[in-house]
């Protein structure tokens, strides 16, 4: 019994209205892994893991948690999961304490409250108003109500969302924490650097669909190797050519007189380099070989052009979802163009 | 049914912390006693009430239908709904909690607040004002329970119909304040022309009016029959509408 998977979703399809909000979804999740819903806003996952957790009711497909039917079985189930909702709420003017006595006592077992508030970081706020507590304490105390019960399977929908780096990294250790206990953990995310850190298996979800499904650094390696080299420049204009004169002091070449132009056409034809985009003054060259770096540098010292911040990166899964969309995930690269290149689709 | 004494607690202590809707379910009957005590006085009025009572007499069991019209038709439609809006709702149902469970919590707990303003109207109109009761204690309080309960499952219908915490204020008041002054609860419908008199026999709350001066001044079975027999059948619709119409969500 062990050996089954905690989680099957089969076909799932749901619509609202004209919308098809998930579009035929199917994955399973091991027991003891931390299984990662990545995707943008929109992309059906929140519904995909309300649909799994019971709270909504798919159109169509199968769903088994833990062997058992989350519609029909509901409160069986409920007995065993455990649940951070993206909406989460509690009634008004009620403490932290309170709660977590409230909904301790709705299950058959639940974990000693105190020790659970001390874990998180809650120690001192028992007593305080729920409304009172920041950002990343609220959070916090969501987490332990989804933990409350010591649940066999953990949802977690966006959950670092809005939190500090701080935050989110205490949020990160909690979660490998979770699976060290041997829960197993279903997570949704818009955040690809979160899913990429955290999961032992994510799926890639785009408007209602699972585009890919793996272990994130088997999906990076079957991008192949494609390293980048990313550098800023100041003031760059809408047309790709630089605006007035740079406003930050020691560039990392001594200056000619005036600027050199930056000519973003120019680095795309470069031996190497497969594409080049630009988000504000965020230049990004997509190459591979080992002399992508200094072909680069090269480049932009001949032209005279002023760059800062330049470094090499290593694909990671927001390339992945870059290569497998063809669009950004504009929380983290703006509003991107692709200048020169092939068109990725 | 696992959770429901820590429901009703807290349930208890979040009204507690609301001080404007305590305020307006419990305060408000007392003024309308004081004041209207003040004006009318306790002395034997046969000519207006057809029998040697008094006013404040008459008043208190129908100022007990405006407390009990106050929490079924206003606190328990916007205290659901915002809970529904919210999303507070919504992240119980992602627990093993029952329906049922969390729906007698709330009721247990608004029953014993509205007991608690009986209690204090009681209280208020014996030592100011000389309150007489001729029928008997158990009767009463058994009168009350049954408007209570069948006003409360009303208004945990009217909870589940109102799509918003707003739109369930506007319903409640829409419904409610006639009643305060047509069914007899906030003044007598004798003072009513003849025909609005008609008109407060469509009202609900005016049988609990019925029902309660009738148990509070100790008439037969003829009078309290009727009343009793109307919030049984309101009672019983209540239960089985709110029931099915419950929306954690």
């Amino acid at each position: 019994m062990h050996d089954e998977p905690v989680v099957v979703a089969d076909g799932l399809r749901k619509r609202y209205g004209d919308l098809a909000a998930v579009d035929g979804i199917s994955f399973q999740v091991e027991r003891g892994e931390i299984f990662g819903m990545v995707g943008p806003n929109g992309a059906g996952k929140t519904t995909t893991v309300e649909c799994v957790e019971g709270l909504r009711r798919p159109d169509e497909g199968r769903v088994v948690v833990l062997g058992l039917d989350p519609w029909r079985d509901a409160r069986a189930l409920r007995e065993r999961m455990g649940v951070q909702l993206q909406t989460a709420s509690l009634p008004q003017r009620i403490k932290v304490g309170e709660a977590l006595d409230l909904f301790a006592s709705f299950y058959r077992q639940a974990a000693d409250g105190n020790a659970l508030l001390e874990r998180l970081g809650l120690g001192d706020t028992r007593s305080a108003y729920v409304s009172q507590l920041s950002g990343g304490q609220r959070q916090r105390l969501f987490v332990a109500l989804a933990l409350i019960n010591q649940p066999e399977v953990v949802f977690l929908d966006e959950l670092t969302t809005g939190l500090d780096p701080q935050g989110r990294h205490a949020i990160w250790d909690l979660v490998r924490e979770m699976r060290a206990e041997g829960a197993t953990v279903v997570l949704t995310t818009h955040f690809m650097d979160e899913a990429e850190r955290l999961c032992d298996r994510v799926a890639i979800v785009d408007h209602g669909r699972i585009i890919a499904l793996d272990a994130p650094a088997t999906l990076v390696r079957q991008l192949g190797a494609q390293a980048r080299v990313v550098f800023e420049v100041d003031g760059l204009q809408a047309d790709g050519s630089p605006g007035p004169a740079p406003s930050r002091s020691s560039p990392t070449r001594a200056s000619k007189d005036g600027a050199g132009q930056l000519n973003l056409a120019s680095l795309g034809v470069l031996d190497g380099v497969l594409r080049v985009e630009r988000a504000g003054e965020r230049v990004v060259v997509y190459g591979q070989g080992d002399g992508l770096v200094s072909a680069v540098v090269h480049a932009l010292e001949t032209d005279g052009v002023r760059y800062w911040n330049l470094r090499t990166e290593q694909p990671n899964l927001e390339d992945v979802f870059l290569a497998l969309t063809g669009h950004s995930d504009a929380a983290a690269l703006g509003t991107a163009v692709t200048v020169a290149g092939p068109v990725v689709h | 049914m696992r959770g429901l004494k820590n429901l009703m607690w807290v349930q208890f202590i979040l009204y507690l912390r609301e001080p404007a809707a305590f305020f307006f379910t419990l305060a408000f009957p007392l003024l309308c006693l004081l004041l209207f005590g003040a004006i009318y006085g306790n002395e034997p009025a046969p000519a207006f009430w057809g029998r040697p009572i008094g006013t404040v007499d008459a008043s208190v069991p129908a100022y007990i239908g405006l407390i009990i019209g106050t929490i079924a038709l206003m606190n328990i439609p916007i205290e659901t709904a915002a809970n529904r809006d919210s999303g507070a709702l919504r992240r119980f149902r992602a627990t093993p909690l029952r329906p049922i469970t969390y729906l007698v919590a709330s009721i247990a707990v608004y029953f014993l607040l509205a007991l608690l303003g009986v209690a204090l109207l009681v209280v208020v109109g014996k030592l100011v004002f000389n309150l007489k009761m001729a029928g008997s204690w158990p009767a009463v309080l058994a009168g009350f329970a049954l408007s209570a309960l069948a006003f409360f499952a009303s208004g945990y219908v009217l909870a589940s119909v109102a799509r918003t915490a707003r739109m369930a204020q506007t319903l409640g008041m829409l419904i409610f304040f006639p009643m305060i002054f047509l069914s007899g609860a906030g003044m007598p419908v004798q003072m009513l022309p003849a025909g609005l008199q008609e008109f407060s026999k469509l009202l609900p709350l005016s049988y609990v009016v019925k029902l309660m001066q009738g148990l509070w001044f100790g008439d037969g079975l003829a009078v309290i029959a009727m009343p009793a027999a109307v919030l049984c059948g309101l009672l019983a619709v209540g239960v089985v509408l709110s029931a099915r119409l419950f929306r954690w969500e």
